[in-house]
């Protein structure tokens, strides 16, 4: 009975701390870099000023702490507006909407595993064999909250935004999920843990290099030299995979369901207070949740990696007390370079028109997925098919691959080709 | 007739189409630009006085004020000439072409036994609107007697309407003196 007790109570520390303490003021101070970094850029300074007020309690001069306190007074400034719900919208989708778009998001951290062990805790609220499917499952149902509140709105350019997010991330989801099959397959199982610790012991799958006896390449558990070909569908996985985690998210150079030129502000231009608040935080919590993914996968989530993580650990194996503490900010300053980067990119690149937006989904990146699936299993295969002299099954499978990406290049030049008008 | 040239759009190449070294290169102008404004060094940060973040100045601690033309026109008001003497005549022009009507003037005669009773009249009250001022400059330049012009005071607040009312003591209080007959299109003014 105690146990039971005691264990729920850890879950709900976990969930208390990697959600309520961790995540979400990240999430505010993301918005904080947002800005401060766009104005950088833009050869502004941003917001600099809110700081310690203590002119409000008898000091002489506020602590501007360089505007540190900015994401508190935005809160509170959402908290305190006018929830106004329009006479013309349909209540109750009008009112669930927000919280599909923000929950689904928070969810999908409970797979993520934010750091090694902590007291013999792993630092990871769900456990489960399901990790990159059970996030793909729960995210994509953050699309209903979009749609919902595009349609619930009754405004033509609402509705606009919540179908072109409707139709964006369908499409995107079907890239992303292909793109991180031949990740999978080389680490053979779906639980993200397992998948870090494999990474913490052979190197990040990007960055395969481990120094701790001797230069060593992690690839080349998959058969010597030909598994560092794998390396190539690996940084393709990469690309595609952050690309539709940017189109996922909705971030800039795919922000179409609310790109303010074109629709106002899109799904949430009838939103206000708090509930445009929970749309806003949605959205970076995506972000945040997608940077996660992208480096438990790629970057090897919390692990040091170059081998630096046997230094954590004692003759036995196990992890020193304080590694989860390291590795907790080794995960976090991950997050924040691929935050800092979603930013860039943000204020860098501009938006997408619509049609190039859904011919990149569905011509460019599904076929280049699919091809990118074929090209590493060939690869995985090829070491035990030489050794079994099964050379020419090999060859021929490499010749069938080749085939097909032709005929998947030949598909996607020939696609949208106009016939030849009547002269 | 003119003649009709006909211009092709100009082919991409596959690296080109592949759009991946343009995004590189954007990301390039971008962070180029952010380490030069974090360093103070943004192009033209020198010549706008900035901060040192960005092209911007911090405003109340860092001012333009040194920076101001001659001509910049701030706050009107009221000088007195080198004899302390008034010089407005309460002639009504200015409050007549004030475009948002912010100028009220109520006429005072000079009493006969004032040094300066051949003057005849000065205002006995000389209110602006500093809430309807639009800093136009028309009163400067209508003023017979060269009695008002536009300070280079911009930071006009306060925490009510009455305060925003400038009157005449207050108007002095900033214009103060101004010596010698002030040609109005000479190069100071």
């Amino acid at each position: 009975m105690d146990s039971i007790l005691i264990q729920l109570l850890i879950i709900l520390v976990k969930i208390v701390g990697f959600t309520f303490v961790l995540t979400l003021p990240l999430i505010a101070y993301s918005v904080y870099a947002e800005r401060r970094f766009a104005a950088v850029i833009q050869d502004r300074v941003g917001p600099n000023r809110t700081g310690i007020p203590l002119t409000l309690f008898g000091g002489k001069k506020d602590l501007p702490v360089q505007g540190l306190l900015q994401p508190l007074a935005d809160g509170l400034k959402f908290i305190l507006k006018e929830d106004f719900t329009p006479s013309h919208v349909h209540k109750f989708f009008f009112w669930i909407a927000p919280g599909l778009t923000m929950v689904p998001a928070l969810l999908t951290l409970c797979v993520i595993p934010f750091g090694s062990e902590l007291w013999g805790e792993k630092l990871v609220i769900a456990d489960i064999a399901v990790g990159p499917l059970f996030i793909f499952a729960i995210a994509s149902l953050s699309v209903y909250g979009i749609t919902f509140a595009g349609w619930s709105s009754n405004n033509k350019y609402s509705f606009f935004g919540g179908v072109r997010s409707c139709a964006q991330m369908i499409s995107y989801e079907i890239s992303l999920g292909l793109s991180i099959v031949p990740v999978l397959m080389i680490f053979g199982q779906l639980n993200l843990t397992d998948i870090v610790t494999w990474q913490a012991n052979h190197g990040w799958l990007l960055l395969p290099f481990t120094f701790d006896d001797g230069f060593q390449c992690g690839l080349s558990q998959f058969g010597g030299a030909i598994g560092y070909f794998l390396w190539f569908p690996l940084m393709l996985s990469f690309f595609i995979f952050t690309v539709s985690i940017f189109a996922e998210t909705n971030r800039m150079p795919f922000d179409l369901p609310e790109c303010e030129t074109e629709l106002v502000g899109g799904y949430h231009t009838e939103y206000s207070s708090m509930k445009f608040a929970l749309f806003f935080l949605g959205e970076y919590a995506a972000m945040i949740v997608g940077s996660a993914l992208i480096v438990t996968l790629f970057f090897g989530g919390w692990s040091l990696g170059f081998g630096l993580d046997a230094l954590l650990q004692d003759a036995q194996g196990n992890w020193l007390p304080y590694a989860g503490l390291v590795h907790l900010a080794a995960f976090l300053g991950k997050v924040i370079f691929f935050i800092l980067f979603f930013i860039l990119v943000r204020w860098t690149v501009p938006r997408f028109r619509y049609d190039q937006l859904m011919k990149l989904g569905w011509v460019v990146f599904f076929e280049l997925a699919l091809i990118n699936v074929l090209v590493a299993a060939v690869i995985m295969a090829a070491p035990s098919m030489i050794e079994r002299g099964e050379s020419l099954a090999l060859s021929a499978l490499a010749l069938g691959t080749i085939i097909f990406s032709a005929l998947m290049f030949y598909i996607a030049k020939t696609f949208d080709k106009k016939p030849k008008a009547n002269a | 007739m003119a003649e009709v040239k006909k211009l092709k759009r100009p082919e991409l190449n596959t690296s080109e189409k592949l759009y991946l070294f343009a995004l590189a290169k954007g990301a390039a102008v971008t962070l180029k630009h952010a380490f030069k404004s974090m360093t103070g060094k943004a192009r033209g940060s020198e010549a706008l006085k900035s901060s040192g973040l960005g092209l911007t100045m911090q405003y109340p601690e860092q001012k333009w004020d040194d920076q101001l033309p001659e001509h910049y026109r701030g706050a009107p008001a009221l000088v007195t000439d080198e004899q302390d003497r008034e010089r407005c005549v309460s002639c009504q022009l200015c409050e007549f072409i004030c475009p948002p009507k912010a100028i009220k003037i109520i006429p005072g005669d000079i009493p006969a036994d004032d040094p300066w009773a051949k003057v005849e009249k000065r205002p006995k009250e000389f209110d602006i609107d500093m809430t309807r001022c639009i800093y136009c400059g028309m009163c400067e330049e209508v003023c017979p007697e060269q009695a008002i012009y536009l300070r280079k005071d911009y930071a006009i607040t306060g925490s009510s309407r009455a305060e925003l009312l400038h009157d005449k003591q207050k108007l002095y209080e900033i214009g103060g003196k101004r010596i010698g007959l002030v040609n109005k299109w000479n190069e100071i003014k």
